[in-house]
């Protein structure tokens, strides 16, 4: 169906997206917002790590960077949230439309950024190791990384916290922790590490643009709802690697398309049209095990939370 | 302990629906002081723990806990010395996670929240010894979701909860109303060996007159957003369900059935 080396290519270029899809993870399960704030912040961190290899400066710390600058715009749409009481959604579509202006600030009043002449992290790994692989396992260990970091992370006091929130605030200001500061460092890891995808799809692309932030929470969505019903949600650690492993399969299914024949224009309406029927598909899932006894919400079933059972959340 | 002194809450303040829910209303708690309230649908009972646990901010007065003045604080900062247990049971626990872990959030309560483990090996061991107290098996099921619990189990499990932190105050507004009988009978046993293992400083809300009589120490009547009765000592043990309702004239059909 598709090439070797476009097999390849799909999974490398997954390997960035599945950071995307755990950002992505952290506001929709762990919180149980959707935030739509990561088309922006995704180009925010796409930009800032252009711009800094661009000039000359180190691929890494433009990672860094990278994750520090979509942190931020986290935190806004949280602020807003909590602070003006903005809808979430709403929120989230202000940060995204404010943020274009920032994010052509930042690449300098350019639409596009080209590092074909300057280092990234891809360039310099594969100066040290050469080889076919080596932007793959590049990768991998960065996803390993991530997904590490966050798992340990939930199972910490304030990932407790940070995963009642979603739950049940009402229960989390009962337990002396203010729910706002939880949904600020949230959204703000959450972002985090979606402007770190952007800032490492920059550098693996070696290309920045303006407009590649369109559909990225519907497709960090797609990863989510899709690698979570394939791989299984049974534990923690199995729901993360679930979750990486969706992305890698949404860019697998678009190369496959691609090669198909499917003209690159309808990628978009794809898009959609895979989170449509994965949600769709979600609902009906969790109605018909809604006896079972793998049952999501139990016969106690949170009232008026219908929502909740397209969002199961983290958790064993 | 508490010193509630001359709050005033309105909600709608300047519609047409103005409603003043609690009106110059003041209250003084003697530590170990268990509390029950009575009071018809709107009397202003929710509406004085909501104040007093900081849902809402008051329109004046002032509420001192201990010395401390909490009438500013956000309700989040006065939870650490307050345990709450809700009539809803699905309002107690996070529903997604494990029994340990909504007990290790409320065990935490007074502790910092940084990338310590969730819960400690030592804690584990408290909860398990802890739980055995409840007689529903749970300590047998910590790894298992809160949401796989009963009414009951969950309204017993949030009551522990709210005391394992030791709070100055326990609010329990109706935390039985929503049970079957043998279990709301079960609740309150757990709630009386909690607050008399701990001596705690206790409010009750309850539509039962008589359970209101049998268990705590004092009771108080609200009507109108204020205190018409606050019976304790030898005046309350005489006190039966009749004489309180020809004195207060109380009508509501809630209260008489049960
Ligand atoms: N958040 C709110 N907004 C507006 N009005 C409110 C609010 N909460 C309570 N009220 C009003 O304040 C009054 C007192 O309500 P409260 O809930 O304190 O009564 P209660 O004594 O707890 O009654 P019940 O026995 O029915 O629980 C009622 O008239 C109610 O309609
Ligand atoms: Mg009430």
């Amino acid at each position: 169906m598709i090439t070797f080396a476009a097999f390849i290519g799909s999974v490398e270029l997954g390997m960035v997206y599945a950071i995307l899809a755990l950002g992505v993870f952290l506001s929709f399960r762990t919180l149980n917002t959707p935030d739509l704030t990561v088309d922006g912040s995704i180009v925010t961190g796409a930009a800032a790590s252009a711009m800094i290899c661009s000039l000359g400066g180190n691929p890494v710390l433009a990672l860094a960077v990278s994750f520090v600058f979509g942190a931020m715009a986290g935190i806004i749409t949280a602020l807003l949230n909590t602070k003006l009481k903005i809808q979430p959604l709403l929120a989230g579509i202000l940060v995204m439309l404010g943020a274009y202006s920032i994010n052509l600030r930042i690449m300098g009043n350019k639409s596009n950024i080209a590092l074909t002449k300057s280092d990234t992290i891809y360039k310099m790994t594969k100066e040290i190791f050469p080889g076919t692989y080596t932007s793959l396992v590049l990768g991998i260990l960065i996803v390993a990384a991530v997904i590490t970091l966050l798992f340990f992370f939930l199972k910490t006091r304030l990932g407790f916290a940070l995963r009642a929130t979603g739950d049940n605030e009402d229960m989390v200001r009962a337990s002396g922790i203010s729910s706002d500061q939880m949904k600020v460092f949230g959204l703000s890891l959450s972002n985090g590490l979606v402007g770190l995808a952007g800032g490492l799809l920059a550098q693996y692309q070696s290309y920045a643009d303006i407009g590649m932030g369109v559909g990225m929470v519907v497709i960090g969505l797609a990863s989510v709802i899709v690698g979570e019903a394939i791989f299984g949600t049974r534990s923690l650690i199995r729901r993360l690697i679930a979750v990486a492993l969706g992305a890698i399969l949404y860019r697998l299914a678009i190369a496959v398309a691609l090669a198909a024949g499917m003209p690159a224009n309808d990628l978009k309406l794809v898009s959609a049209l895979i989170v449509t029927v994965a949600l769709a598909l979600g609902v009906m899932g969790e109605n018909f095990s809604f006896t079972g006894k793998n049952s999501k919400n139990g016969k106690t079933g949170k009232p008026g939370k219908i929502r909740s059972r397209i969002q199961q959340k983290v958790g064993e | 302990m508490l010193k509630i002194d001359g709050i005033t809450k309105t909600f709608g303040k300047g519609t047409i629906n103005e409603k003043i829910a609690i009106n110059d209303l003041s209250l003084d708690m003697d530590r170990g002081e268990f509390i029950t309230i009575i009071g018809n649908n709107g009397a202003g009972k929710s509406t004085l723990m909501n104040c007093i646990s900081g849902v809402f901010p008051v329109d004046s007065g002032t509420i001192l806990l201990d010395g401390e003045d909490l009438t500013r604080q956000p309700e989040y900062k006065r939870a650490r010395h307050i345990g709450r247990v809700f009539q809803d049971p699905l309002k107690g626990t996070a529903f997604d996670m494990t029994i340990e872990e909504n007990l290790s959030i409320a065990i935490c309560k007074n502790r910092f929240h940084g990338l310590q483990p969730g819960i400690s090996r030592k804690d584990r061991e408290y909860f398990r010894e802890r739980l055995a107290l409840l007689e529903m098996g749970l300590e047998n099921r910590m790894n298992q979701k809160a949401k796989l619990l009963s009414g009951g189990q969950r309204q017993a499990l949030t009551l522990f909860m709210s005391i394992i932190s030791e709070p100055k105050l326990l609010l329990l507004d109706e935390h039985t109303a929503a049970l079957d009988p043998a279990a709301a009978r079960k609740v309150l046993e757990l709630t009386n060996l909690f607050t008399r293992e701990k001596n705690l400083t206790t409010l009750m809300i309850t539509h039962n007159m008589k359970a209101a009589l049998e268990n705590g120490t004092r009771t108080i009547l609200m009507r109108d957003g204020q205190i018409l009765m606050d019976v304790r000592g030898e005046e309350r043990k005489n006190m039966t369900v009749e004489t309180l309702i020809a004195k207060f004239e109380i009508d509501n059909d809630r209260m008489l059935l049960d």
